[in-house]
């Protein structure tokens, strides 16, 4: 009973925080309002026994990745006052790709069917021990190609920052 | 040139090695250093209830002497206002009338002697300058406030008490150059 | 019901210890530092001055409180809450002791045995630097804006060297993420700190920098930025950022205790707990775990009173050039250990 008031507080937290990220005029408070979204979906990892998926949620994206956000919006100091004019070409760019991906949302969830859902039996998933095994055997190669893709991430930032030295 | 301590130490601007370049060995010294201090002596004293001694020419607050009989030495001639070089004494003289023979010692007496003690530099000239043993600067040091205008002591401050003489014994010593 | 009792009295004392030590900690620090530059310190509120922090803290509510014009209001109301917030919640997984135990029942001295309780301490840090970002940034000046940007630029640096200075610390305790495991794991004078004594000084230079101390103090350099992300504030959330630097200080030394010092483990436990009773033997080694803490908060003040501070770019190059590939190799070199000689 408690843990679906507790589900139902939390999806309505996350779900408002996200709405704020895109409908607040201000980007310091989207990304605020990010950060809470984030906390929310590690709360939810935390519901479903999930506490290393939830911690490393944290870290990486409330922890790492908003920050370096945080401090892009903060060095650009971009307030609502000079907010930047969006062409009309822009503007419905944005619609049409943001039209496509709800498009393969309704598809997905249109073709999915709730009726014979299992959860799954093994309950304990977000344990640091089993998603080392996980990863290690059984999704070994897109684990690999995945950090085969970080460092080619890395490897083109360095480039842009060398940029000058030729 | 002469070195005046010999603690100098020649600076050399040498390549410095591995394990210099680590920085450890000098944060450890530096540490160690410091440590050391824990356990020295300190330096501070406690000040309202230990005070540092005075040296005996020390320059403190001045003080109007009275003579033996209570009378007031100074005779106004102004000489410490002229030899004040910061210019911070005033004075009017006034006669001594009939019968205030035991207030003053000469026949002139300063009726209002005013220091602005925030232009005083406390050198000290007024009483060298001074040919009757009027006006001495003491040891006593002179006390704070938050008005200006408080810092021009009066006759009231200066003058000392007859009951409560102030000490001058120290700064009644020859100090002037014997050839 | 009573472990849900015991809990709760366990997070009010943790909750008052930590601002104790927090408070005698600003004592301490004034006291070392004029101790190590031969002078008295405070003496004056009390004796020896022991009442000094009562003092600042009377002082600290009495002070004006001032939000400046053209700050974000709440923002600037929430950035110290969110500091103070994290600083306290960190303690929630420290194993503080042996379990007391009464009528029988044994009551663990943590608040949350949580089995990722080291990841849950970085966690915890790495969001602690939205107090400070959030407040320098809501003060709408721009030095505030700059001890912001240097403290969360710094505190994302030293994360990384941390973390796998960590990583070696599981590898050499069974892998498991339990802050209580590991401190069980060195038993007697079996510290991790002989394991690992590379790991160790790259983790203590990454807390010195995660605590904003000196000679990482940059974010709040009084030369150079005025004093940082807390310029304009004033009051009582100046004490609160001031206060939650204490405790997250204490912290540090606790979790740098705890990891590689053996936490309230110390030689000749096991013979105490043959010979005495347990709440006793319990009592004994919160005081061990405290006498190393105590330990590296002095060590904490006394490298601040004998380095100076780095120069941005220098405490940069150090994080990124110096720690974190030395704090690879150290990982590596533990895992191949532990790999060819079968540990």
């Amino acid at each position: 009973m408690e843990s679906t008031i507790l589900f139902y507080l939390l999806s309505a937290m996350s779900v408002i925080s996200a709405l704020f990220v895109v409908f607040s005029r201000s980007p310091i408070y989207s990304v605020l309002s990010l950060i809470v979204c984030f906390f929310t979906i590690a709360g939810h990892y935390i519901m479903l026994n999930a506490q290393f998926l939830a911690i490393i949620h944290i870290i990486v994206y409330a922890g790492a990745i908003m920050v370096l956000m945080l401090f892009t919006v903060m060095l650009l100091n971009l307030n609502q006052e000079v907010s930047v004019h969006k062409f009309n070409l822009t503007k419905l760019m944005a619609v049409f790709t943001g039209g496509l991906l709800f498009l393969v949302i309704v598809a997905s969830v249109k073709s999915s069917t709730l009726a014979n859902y299992q959860a799954p039996a093994y309950l304990n998933i977000g344990n640091a021990e089993d998603i080392g095994m996980k990863l290690f055997t059984d999704y070994l190669l897109p684990f690999e190609i995945s950090s085969v893709l970080f460092v080619s991430a890395m490897i083109s930032a360095v480039l842009l920052a060398k940029k000058e030295i030729k | 040139m002469n070195q005046l301590t010999n603690r100098s130490k020649v600076v050399v601007h040498k390549e410095m090695n591995w394990i210099e370049k680590l920085y450890l060995p000098a944060i450890f010294q530096g540490l160690i250093i410091t440590i050391k201090h824990l356990f020295k002596k300190k330096a501070t004293l406690r000040y309202p209830e230990v005070t540092r001694p005075f040296a005996p020419v020390y320059r403190g607050m001045h003080v109007l002497k009275r003579d033996e009989q209570g009378r007031e030495n100074c005779t106004a001639c102004g000489l410490c206002a002229v030899s004040c070089p910061a210019e911070a004494i005033t004075m009017d003289a006034a006669e001594r009338k009939k019968g205030e023979e035991m207030l003053y010692r000469e026949e002139k007496y300063a009726a209002k002697y005013e220091i602005n003690m925030l232009r005083c530099i406390y050198c000290g000239l007024c009483e060298e300058a001074c040919p009757k043993d009027a006006i001495y600067l003491t040891d006593r040091i002179v006390p704070s406030d938050y008005n200006r205008n408080n810092f021009v002591f009066g006759k009231d401050v200066l003058v000392e008490p007859i009951d409560q003489r102030i000490d001058i014994s120290k700064r009644k010593k020859d100090y002037s150059i014997v050839n | 019901m009573e472990i849900i009792l015991f809990k709760t009295i366990l997070v009010l004392v943790l909750f008052l210890i930590s601002l104790g030590i927090a408070a005698y900690s600003t004592y301490a620090e004034r006291k070392v530092a004029a101790f190590l530059q031969d002078r008295i310190g405070p003496d004056r509120a009390g004796p020896f001055g022991l009442l000094q922090p009562i003092a600042d803290g009377v002082k600290m509510f009495l002070k004006e409180e001032i939000i400046p014009n053209h700050s974000n209001r709440w923002l600037f109301i929430l950035g110290p809450c969110i500091f103070m917030l994290t600083a306290l919640m960190t303690s929630a997984v420290i194993p503080w002791g042996l379990p007391l135990e009464f009528d029988g029942t044994k009551y663990a001295l943590q608040v949350a045995d949580i089995n990722i309780g080291v990841l849950y301490i970085m966690g915890v840090l790495s969001v602690g630097v939205y107090g400070i970002m959030i407040g320098g940034w809501a003060s709408n000046n721009k030095y505030a804006l700059l001890g912001a940007i240097r403290a969360s630029s710094q505190m994302i640096s030293y994360e990384l060297a941390m973390g796998m200075s960590i990583i070696s610390i599981l590898l050499i305790s069974d892998g498991s993420l339990s802050l209580s495991h590991i401190v069980e794991s060195q038993k007697g004078m079996n510290w991790n700190v002989f394991y690992q004594p590379l790991g160790f000084l790259i983790f203590l230079i990454c807390a010195f920098a995660e605590a904003n101390r000196t000679p990482f103090d940059l974010p709040e350099s009084e030369s150079e930025l005025i004093g940082g992300y807390h310029t304009e504030y004033s009051s009582m959330k100046l004490g609160l950022f001031l206060f939650a630097e204490y405790i997250n200080m204490f912290i540090s030394s606790t979790v740098i205790s705890c990891l590689y010092f053996g936490g309230y483990q110390f030689p000749g436990l096991a013979y105490l707990s043959a010979h005495l009773p347990a709440n006793v033997v319990s009592i004994i080694s919160i005081g061990a775990l405290f006498t190393k803490v105590f330990f590296f908060i002095f060590f904490f003040m006394w490298v601040r009173w004998t380095i100076p501070r780095f120069r941005y770019d220098q405490l940069m190059r150090l994080g990124w050039q110096v720690l974190l590939p030395l704090s690879i190799a150290n990982m590596l070199i533990t895992g191949g250990v532990i790999t060819f000689f079968n540990l």
